[in-house]
């Protein structure tokens, strides 16, 4: 479905990434799991055409889309949860889920998906009419990844949807993940650094290092790996 | 109590003025946090342009309230054209540079559209006429609301309500709101940021033009100066509400045209200015964001 093939992107003169190869398939749950600052956020972004990459390409359902403009790769299926949530505070729930439909004009399914979303999280119907900055965290991630939904993503990129959650919370949020990926049939490519959650989750994943992938495996062969403890689970 | 409603209808056809160009700063501002100094200009400009228009027109011979509506319109075209491609030239090309460069380049484009306006038109005062004239209807209020004070200010409100709803019910009000919180995001959610730029730029200029036009008939006369002061006191309007704040722009523009048609009044009109800035700098003090802008906050 999305294959990213010897990908380099730089930031000015430091190189971000150094020859990503990924390849995600139709209905998998990919997590790519690495220290701070390996280089994850900038593969999403890469995909996403906000830091379009200086070589290599990236090809959506056999398209080639690197270096095209964000508004040209949300209309194809692919969606953003950024880091940090990113919510409009000053917009309203609702118009916040307005904006993720933002390239589309059918109206009846658009509310069509609210309603979904709505059924999903019903704490955001309640919230409906409510500045988006006055959410707690959970409800602003609950609410990010609805606004990303609403785009109707068939490849949907969760950057560090757990960070700085309750651990309640988060259990919450991932269920709904996996729900969303088992019901809708949407393919989630998810950047995680709580890396024993994200392999528990995913069926598959790629480990960053300083720009580079040094591993790609099953999701249970990496949490069985004895590097990868090391380095990611805090087992020894 | 006549004195106090001239003075307050003054205020308000003065406080309407910076309004409709102290929305310009504030809306360009909200979107990428620059304030655009040449914007006085586009203003200047626009007042040229309704002269322009007027000076065919009526020698043509048609009526003065018709040559008045083709004359802003003509200036909103022609000033939005002009903000569109001022920003293409003079801000786009800096995107992503520190903040200082197209600060430096809005005030390197204002330097440029006076002069050149000098050297395609005058550096001298030319009259302007009045094409809104004096209603009959309004002939036992004329001390205290001129005719040209009324038209003033109830285009304003239209202009105002238009841009209020605009922002606030349509889907591309609602991605510049989205794009002023956080351009990153709007863009991953497929806005094309460059036209949502662009359009702010559009309308601002439009207000601009509109204003432009109307202070001219009512003032009767222009050159190319009267962008800079106009321009600074709708700057002040802006920093008084809150700079990127749109309510914040129109309320600060009514409190400083009442403060400067009070104090004139009332006290001195060598005072005027002496009010309005010191008014500025008691709000900085007390309230640097202005007086319905946020302070700013941030969740993690």
């Amino acid at each position: 479905m999305l294959e990213l093939k010897n990908v380099n992107a730089h930031y000015g003169a430091i190189q971000a990434l150094r020859d990503v190869s990924i390849r995600i398939d139709q209905g998998e749950i990919i997590t790519l799991i690495g220290a701070n600052g390996a280089g994850k956020t900038t593969t999403l972004m890469a995909i996403c055409g906000i830091v379009p990459p200086s070589s290599g390409t990236i090809t959506f359902e056999g398209k080639a889309i690197q270096g095209q403009p964000p508004d040209r790769i949300v209309p194809l299926g692919i969606s953003q949860v950024p880091e940090g949530r990113l919510i409009f505070p000053e917009l309203t729930v609702i118009e916040n889920l307005n904006m993720g439909a933002f390239l589309r004009d059918d109206k009846p399914e658009i509310k069509r998906d609210m309603d979904y979303i709505f059924d999903l999280f019903p704490v955001l119907a309640e919230r409906g009419t409510q500045r988006g900055g006055t959410l707690s965290g959970g409800e602003q991630q609950m609410l990010a990844i609805s606004r990303a939904l609403m785009s109707r993503p068939r490849l949907l990129l969760l950057d560090e949807p757990s960070l700085g959650l309750a651990p309640l919370v988060i259990r919450q949020i991932f269920e709904i993940i996996v729900k969303i990926n088992k019901e809708r049939g949407t393919t989630i490519f998810l950047v995680e650094q709580n890396a024993n959650l994200a392999l528990k989750t995913a069926h598959r994943g790629y480990v960053m290092e300083v720009g580079r992938i040094t591993m790609s495996d099953s999701a249970q062969n990496l949490l069985a790996d004895e590097g990868v403890k090391k380095a990611y689970l805090g087992l020894t | 109590m006549e004195y106090f409603l001239e003075l307050f209808f003054g205020g308000l056809t003065r406080g309407s003025i910076y309004a409709l160009i102290a929305l310009g700063y504030t809306m360009v501002y909200g979107i990428i946090e620059l304030i655009n100094f040449a914007h006085g200009e586009i203003y200047m400009i626009g007042a040229f342009t309704g002269l322009i228009v007027a000076g065919v027109l009526t020698a043509m011979g048609f009526p003065a309230l018709a040559i008045l509506a083709v004359a802003l319109v003509v200036a909103v075209v022609y000033c939005s054209a002009y903000g569109y491609t001022m920003e293409k030239i003079a801000y786009k090309p800096l995107r992503g540079a520190n903040r200082l460069s197209p600060l430096i380049s809005a005030i390197g484009m204002s330097i440029f559209l006076q002069n050149y306006v000098l050297l395609a038109q005058t550096p001298n005062f030319l009259p302007f006429p009045n094409l809104i004239g004096e209603f009959e209807f309004m002939e036992d209020y004329a001390h205290i609301l001129g005719s040209a004070n009324l038209v003033i200010i109830l285009v304003t409100a239209a202009a105002m309500v238009a841009l209020t709803l605009f922002i606030k019910y349509t889907r591309m009000g609602r991605a510049m709101r989205a794009t002023a919180q956080n351009r990153k995001m709007a863009m991953l959610l497929g806005v094309n940021v460059d036209a949502v730029i662009s359009l702010t730029f559009i309308i601002g200029s439009s207000l601009a033009a509109i204003g432009g036009v109307l202070i001219a008939c009512h003032t009767g006369q222009i050159n190319i100066t009267i962008g800079f002061i106009a321009g600074i006191k709708a700057f002040t309007a802006a920093v008084l509400g809150g700079v990127g704040s749109i309510p914040g722009a129109m309320l600060g523009a009514l409190v400083l045209g009442f403060t400067e048609s009070f104090a004139t009044g009332y006290i001195s009109s060598d005072y005027e200015d002496v009010f309005a800035f010191g008014l500025l700098v008691l709000i900085l003090i007390f309230r640097p964001s202005g007086l319905l802008g946020k302070a700013p906050t941030q969740k993690v």
